[in-house]
């Protein structure tokens, strides 16, 4: 039974990492552009829960819109100033400053909030869990898994059926030609940036909800949401869900196994699909 | 195939100078732990793990094109092979050496895996590598586990010898490195691997070897970096593995590249200097010493991304080490002109084909 | 006043010069022929004028307003649009997906959704295809179709021809034509092929390594006189205005 409650488990996991990566997918699949700071710009948001949560005196998931919307705003702000330059100069440099904002934002954090690790109060959902037979499934965690899947399907849908998620669709597959018919491609890139950072402080909250975290827990997401969207297969929104569930499972199922092993489970699982990937795609690139 | 009146020359009356000079610089730096204190060799040899650690990322992403975020991974290896190594009964400095064959074999192996992915993909898959190997060495208690563990080997030389011996190995090390990069640079590998960088698709039309040429210079570099590590732990003399194995590494040798010049020979070495400077003055300044690093990298990377050396080298046409090649003689219409080398990565590229 | 007027202008591709002072004035209601080489900068003056390519010096101007540092989206509101070399369709797009991209961005007019597949009957059949699985006519309507649903002024046509079999340039024409001949809207057309360059225009002009070098109407030039121009054998601009 504690391996049908560890894949329970798992398949919830997925549901947070699916949060996690769906904001690093969009930005990849919209700009070309993979976020380094994506974990730090999590905790960032669930920071900000804090805090707001803290001054006004409201539970975390009340602060949560608010803060969405600040991080949101944020993210805009970071791509006209500094992404939009990053893509003129060439491939290596939005790597190098996004890099240089993870260790800035860490830093900050570390600076502001020490190195204590707290967590976000969830009420009464932190503890409740519905029992089903001999399975325990934690409440949070359905929450969290239903947050996602209502978060991708709206994302799909607005990419598919609106105006300007077909504009953002279109910036992403020919950027210049969408200039040409009149989408003002800094805009769609802004936008991407924008969800991208809203939806990954849902991500960062929830997390904080579920377990503790520090100023130094974002690079841990960011390969967390990194193999999650490589795992799924990159371009995919629902791709997302998928290699969220196929690591949330590694990792749970690999800590039944040992305790300290699960992240080394994930990780290995991650270089297992590489290595299948590229072996696939063996026969047809050449040397 | 020579146009008659038409040299090709690799070396200028200049370049064989200046050569020259660098060579008896670097042999008059070998004479430092003789003439200054223990603690002054310590901390320089610091600066040549710098040196070679900057050199060999700058080798990789300027010139190979591969940004990793992950090179920390060999670092990392060189250290725990080197203990591995005297675990095994064999003495410290062998076993440095030894390491870095180790790291070779490695980093051949993981070129394997992670050589077919591109641009973000292949720096965060070096990064899960770079935590795979920490995982797998944090499981092994014969080596310390997490809470890491000292080089001992070392102590029968006794402190005074062994920071000599340290800092020569160190800088053997980085000159080797350095002499190995530059004859790669020159080499046929050399030239196709600026070609890969500029156009992949187009240099692979034209026959050139596009993955033997990446899987030689991350393996090269890797290596180096391998090296690195094991003289890291020859310096520090005891390590973990959340610290050998950690990105800081990678902060670091990105910061040297940006500020020095990326794509550039010259540039990372600028580069270490400017951090072994910093770290000196700040090195205790904790949070504010890192955000000022990030922030340092954030303002090169969009406002100078040739880095010091690379602008001051694009403004004077500045070369210290002779990569390139002079084409001279009478048959051409203008005087000698510089071909395009190793140090125009980055100026402006047309953003599309002419028509 | 002319629609469009250009007035000494330079287009780079860093060190190369692509455009060399070109000077031009096109008047509304006319159909214009482009012709030249390859690499005659054919191309890339059409990217100027759109704005996808900043020129080095010079002006372009738009029913007189100085457009040549407007960018090239709000060109499009302005009442300019390049259907550009190659289609560039958006290849995970579908047919209406792709024209639907294009709508809300230009200025009112006749042109949607319905008028567009009206004037090219070979799309409505394909409205739900993806574009990357279109054959070269049904692209090339498509990226037309795509360019009139921002109900331009003026239209930029970039090798409408390449690559395309024989009878699916006819049809492409054929619906060019009859949008061409209402004189509703002002084309400039870039074009290899020279005796559909000649029928279709008003007005032929031939550039060569990046200048102009033949302005002229279609009708009082022969196609010697093209042919000679196109390849450089009568180095004399006549009657560039």
């Amino acid at each position: 039974m504690i391996w049908v409650n560890a894949l329970v488990a798992g398949v919830l996991l997925g549901g947070l990492y699916a949060l996690f990566a769906c904001g690093l997918s969009l930005m990849y699949g919209v700009m070309g552009i993979i976020n380094l700071a994506h974990g730090d710009l999590a905790v960032l948001g669930a920071y900000l829960v804090f805090v707001l949560s803290s001054a006004l005196g409201i539970p975390p998931f009340v602060a949560l819109p608010g803060a969405v919307i600040l991080m949101g705003g944020l993210g805009y702000i970071l791509q006209r100033t500094m992404l939009e330059r990053s893509l003129k100069a060439g491939p290596l440099v939005p790597l190098l400053t996004t890099f240089g904002l993870a260790i800035v934002i860490q830093n900050l954090l570390l600076q502001i909030f020490t190195s204590d690790s707290r967590s976000l109060d969830a009420g009464a959902l932190t503890t409740a869990s519905i029992q089903i037979t001999e399975i325990t499934i934690p409440l949070l965690g359905i929450v969290i898994f239903l947050v996602a899947i209502c978060l991708l399907g709206g994302l799909q849908l607005f990419l598919a059926r609106t105006s300007l998620g077909r504009s953002m669709q279109a910036t992403a597959q020919d950027s210049d030609t969408a200039e040409l018919i009149g989408i003002d491609s800094k805009q769609m890139y802004a936008l991407a940036t924008a969800i991208a950072v809203g939806t990954v402080t849902i991500a960062g909250t929830f997390f904080a909800m579920r377990s503790s975290f520090g100023p130094l827990s974002g690079p841990s997401q960011l390969i967390f949401a990194f193999e999650t969207v490589v795992i799924g297969g990159i371009g995919s929104l629902w791709g997302t869900l998928v290699g969220g569930i196929v690591l949330g499972v590694a990792q749970t199922v690999g800590a039944q196994i040992n305790p300290q092993s699960s992240i080394l489970a994930g990780n290995l699982v991650f270089l297992t699909v590489l290595i299948v990937r590229n072996s696939r795609a063996f026969g047809r690139a050449g040397r | 195939m020579a146009l008659a009146g038409v040299r090709v020359e690799r070396w200028t009356r200049g370049s064989v100078l200046r050569s020259g000079i660098i060579a008896l610089a670097i042999a008059g730096l070998f004479a430092v732990p003789t003439l200054f204190e223990p603690d002054i060799t310590q901390r320089l040899t610091g600066l040549w793990i710098l040196v070679l650690m900057g050199a060999m990322w700058n080798a990789l992403a300027g010139y190979g094109g591969l940004v990793s975020v992950g090179q920390q991974a060999f670092i990392g290896v060189g250290a725990y092979a080197t203990i591995y190594l005297t675990h095994a009964g064999i003495e410290g400095y062998t076993a440095m050496a030894l390491a870095i064959g180790v790291t070779a074999v490695l980093a051949l192996a993981t070129s394997f895996l992670v050589l077919r992915l591109r641009g973000g993909e292949f720096a965060i898959a070096m990064w899960v590598v770079a935590e795979v190997f920490r995982q797998v060495v944090s499981f092994d208690s014969s080596v310390g586990g997490g809470t890491g563990i000292s080089l001992t080997a070392l102590n029968v030389y006794g402190p005074d010898y062994s920071r000599a011996f340290t800092y020569w190995w160190a800088l053997a090390a980085m000159t080797i490195g350095l002499v190995v990069l530059f004859l790669l640079l020159r080499s046929r590998s050399g030239a196709a691997l600026q070609a890969i960088r500029d156009d992949q698709t187009a240099a692979a039309s034209l026959g050139v070897r596009v993955q033997t040429n990446k899987r030689i210079v991350f393996v090269l570099t890797s290596t180096g970096c391998g090296a690195a590590g094991a003289a890291i732990l020859a310096n520090q003399l005891f390590i973990q593995p959340n610290s050998i194995f950690s990105v800081q590494w990678t902060a670091m040798m990105i910061f040297m590249v940006i500020v020095g010049g990326l794509g550039t020979f010259e540039g990372p070495v600028l580069g270490a200097a400017i951090l072994f400077a910093l770290q000196t003055q700040f090195g205790d300044g904790g949070v504010w010493y890192f955000v000022g690093l990030g922030t340092s990298a954030m303002l090169f990377a969009l406002f100078l991304p040739r880095g010091i050396w690379g602008t001051i080298a694009d403004r004077f046409d500045l070369k210290l080490a002779p990569i390139g090649y002079w084409v001279r003689g009478s048959a051409l219409p203008q005087a000698a002109s510089p071909v395009p080398d190793a140090n125009d990565e980055g100026r402006e590229r047309s953003d599309e084909v002419m028509k | 006043m002319s629609l469009l007027q250009i007035e000494e202008l330079d287009v780079r591709y860093g060190a190369l010069i692509a455009v060399r002072s070109v000077s031009l004035a096109i008047d509304e209601g006319t159909t214009v022929a482009l012709v030249g080489a390859n690499g005659a900068g054919k191309t890339t003056l059409l990217r100027a004028i759109a704005g996808a390519h900043r020129p080095s010096s010079g002006t372009v101007r738009f029913d007189g307003a100085d457009v040549t540092n407007v960018a090239a989206h709000r060109r499009v509101q302005l009442g300019i649009a390049l259907v550009p070399e190659g289609r560039h369709l958006f290849p995970g797009l579908t047919v209406e997906e792709n024209l639907r991209a294009a709508a809300g961005k230009g200025r009112a007019g006749s042109w949607n959704l319905d008028t567009v597949m009206d004037a090219f009957p070979i799309l409505r059949p394909i409205a739900r295809r993806r574009a990357s699985a279109l054959s070269g006519g049904e692209q090339q309507a498509t990226a037309i179709g795509r360019a009139l649903m921002s109900n331009p002024r003026l239209l930029l046509l970039d090798e409408v021809s390449l690559g395309l079999a024989p009878q699916a340039v006819d049809a492409v024409y054929q619906s060019l034509t009859a949008l061409m001949a209402s004189g509703a809207a002002t084309v400039v057309l870039v074009e290899q092929d020279l005796r559909r360059a000649m029928s279709a225009s008003s007005r032929v002009i031939c550039m060569l390594e990046g200048k102009l070098i033949l302005d002229g109407p279609s009708t009082g030039l022969s196609r010697d006189d093209i042919t000679d121009a196109y390849f450089g054998l009568r180095r004399q601009a006549s009657a560039v205005s």
